[in-house]
């Protein structure tokens, strides 16, 4: 194993020279009058006082080496993306159709949760065999990647499962007057909706490192890890992307899917919101 | 006599049950209410046509009629028994709908016609394929002609063939000539009028133009504003409406 050499540190001296880029960043935009200068030291700011935070919090976690705490913040980080997943997205796309449809969160939180966390199970417990189980130090860095991804993966996949389904609202009836059920009627718009997270996803496993050192890579690296391990910590993130993306995504889709339908296999009239005509039985 | 005794009556004196009956049937959407304590009986009738102003709840009507939609209150029956008694997938291929603008699937006149056999868990060996092309008046030679390309009065039959191929007993036809020329639009109906003949089918259509109506069904039933008006033999109600409304609307004719 070779020795891994120390991190240089960035003392406040070290941030306070950084923190001249930002404002850097800000004289820029002044000087071309963008307006935005504002902006740019409230993020700089914002960017210093939340990662700060995290890394108290952090700071303590890893030195408590408690599993409790360690599934607290991993179940904060899945509540923030499920949260993030439905919220913004999901609220301003339904009201602009007027379309009442059940509560996102559920959906999201839960097929977050599977598909986030058998992904998370499988990378630290059966590759990497992390000990203990439940080192901080690995899981919660791995788990911020997976559910931030799989959240984006998921979300695309929803926003185009909906798009498609107003769209082709005509055709999904056509095959439900011909005697389809409500999963035949949808199958071309579910593949649609998986493609659109799927391509991506895939598009991140082709050109990862061809464009610019990943992340976590350069963490390594720069933390004194040689590149050859650093490459096959990399390689085992973009495997894990791609699965838990796939797995959430195909959740997410099909339990979304059902909400378009009632129970005597008809289309949700979406002047009147779920179960428009009838009782549901 | 109210509309709705003579409509009943109409079926008791053929002696046949009814194919449709609705009683009490209301329709919500949107807070407003489309259709309105709707009670009549839909005869076994070679063609009965629905008829009404714009938005007087024609194809709400029709619609319950294959469960696309399902009434918020009152009952249907079909054929003797309630309507939610029967496997909607079952009920669908018995009835089937065609809609006003067919939204014809990707792929050729063939492939379409294929997809709903599937879907009618039959097979669709190339002569039902050929009877059934030609039972709508399309040239066999067509069939793998890209559906996108037809014509609108070409769609519209692509669009029947595709309900015949899961073998019902009624056929739904929503406005099926709106968006074609009076010519086109005859040659349409008369082949309706043939294939409904031929395969001894029940035909429910809901159109605009009394004058198809009046040439083309045996039984029809009027609506406006979500309420039944009258409903009966078409020569009858041609020749002499009970209600003032009916009459005014009838002269209207073209």
């Amino acid at each position: 194993m070779p020795a891994e050499t120390q991190l240089l540190d960035v003392g406040w001296s070290g941030l306070a020279l950084a923190a001249g880029l930002v404002l850097a960043a800000a004289g820029i935009a002044r000087w071309q009058e963008l307006g935005l200068e504002g902006r740019y030291l409230l993020g700089g700011l914002r960017a210093f006082v939340q990662l700060s935070l995290v890394g108290y919090a952090l700071v303590y976690v890893f030195h408590a080496e408690r599993w409790w705490l360690v599934l607290l913040v991993l179940g904060v980080m899945l509540a923030a993306a499920a949260r993030a997943a439905s919220g913004g997205r999901g609220s301003s796309a339904e009201r602009a159709r007027g379309v009442r449809m059940k509560r996102l969160w559920p959906v999201n939180a839960s097929a977050l949760t599977i598909g986030s966390g058998f992904t998370l199970f499988y990378v630290t417990q059966v590759v990497l065999r992390v000990s203990p189980w439940y080192e901080p130090r690995y899981l919660i860095p791995l788990f911020g990647m997976i559910v931030g991804n799989a959240m984006n993966g998921a979300a695309l996949a929803a926003e185009r499962l909906d798009a498609e389904m107003q769209r082709e609202r005509r055709t999904v009836e056509a095959y439900l007057a011909l005697g389809a059920t409500p999963a035949r009627a949808s199958a071309e718009l579910v593949r649609r909706a998986l493609t659109a997270s799927a391509i991506p996803s895939i598009n991140g496993l082709m050109v990862v490192g061809l464009v610019q050192l990943p992340g976590m890579m350069t963490g390594q690296i720069l933390a004194g890890a040689s590149p050859t391990i650093a490459v096959r910590y990399q390689v085992v993130v973009a495997f894990m992307l791609a699965f838990a993306t796939a797995l959430t995504s195909v959740i997410v889709v099909l339990w979304r899917r059902r909400a378009f339908f009632t129970a005597a296999q008809q289309l949700v009239d979406e002047t009147s919101g779920a179960g428009a005509s009838a009782p549901r039985r | 006599m109210t509309a709705a005794e003579r409509s009943s009556r109409g079926s008791e004196v053929s002696g046949e049950p009814a194919l449709f009956a609705l009683r009490g049937v209301g329709v919500e959407r949107g807070g407003r209410a489309v259709l309105h304590d709707v009670t009549l009986e839909l005869p076994r009738a070679r063609l009965t046509s629905i008829v009404g102003p714009s938005g007087a709840g024609k194809t709400s009507l029709l619609r319950l009629l294959d469960r696309l939609d399902d009434p918020c209150t009152g009952t249907i029956d079909f054929a003797g028994q309630p309507l939610v008694a029967h496997a909607v997938r079952a009920l669908r291929r018995r009835v089937a709908f065609v809609f006003q603008t067919p939204a014809l699937f990707a792929g050729s006149v063939a492939d379409n016609l294929r997809v709903a056999a599937e879907l009618g868990g039959l097979g669709a060996e190339v002569a039902e394929l050929e009877s059934v092309l030609r039972a709508v008046g399309i040239d066999p030679g067509d069939a793998e002609r890209d559906a996108a390309q037809l014509s609108g009065g070409e769609q519209q039959r692509v669009g029947i063939g595709r309900a015949l191929m899961t073998r019902p007993e009624v056929l739904l036809l929503d406005e099926p000539t709106s968006a074609l020329d009076p010519e086109a639009a005859q040659r349409l109906l008369g082949t309706v009028q043939r294939l409904a003949a031929q395969r001894g089918l029940s035909v429910i259509m809901v159109t605009h133009r009394l004058s198809e109506a009046r040439q083309y069904s045996e039984h029809c039933v009027m609506l406006e504003a979500g309420r039944l008006v009258e409903a009966g033999s078409t020569a009858a109600m041609f020749a002499s409406a009970t209600t003032a409304r009916a009459r005014a609307y009838l002269a209207s004719s073209e």
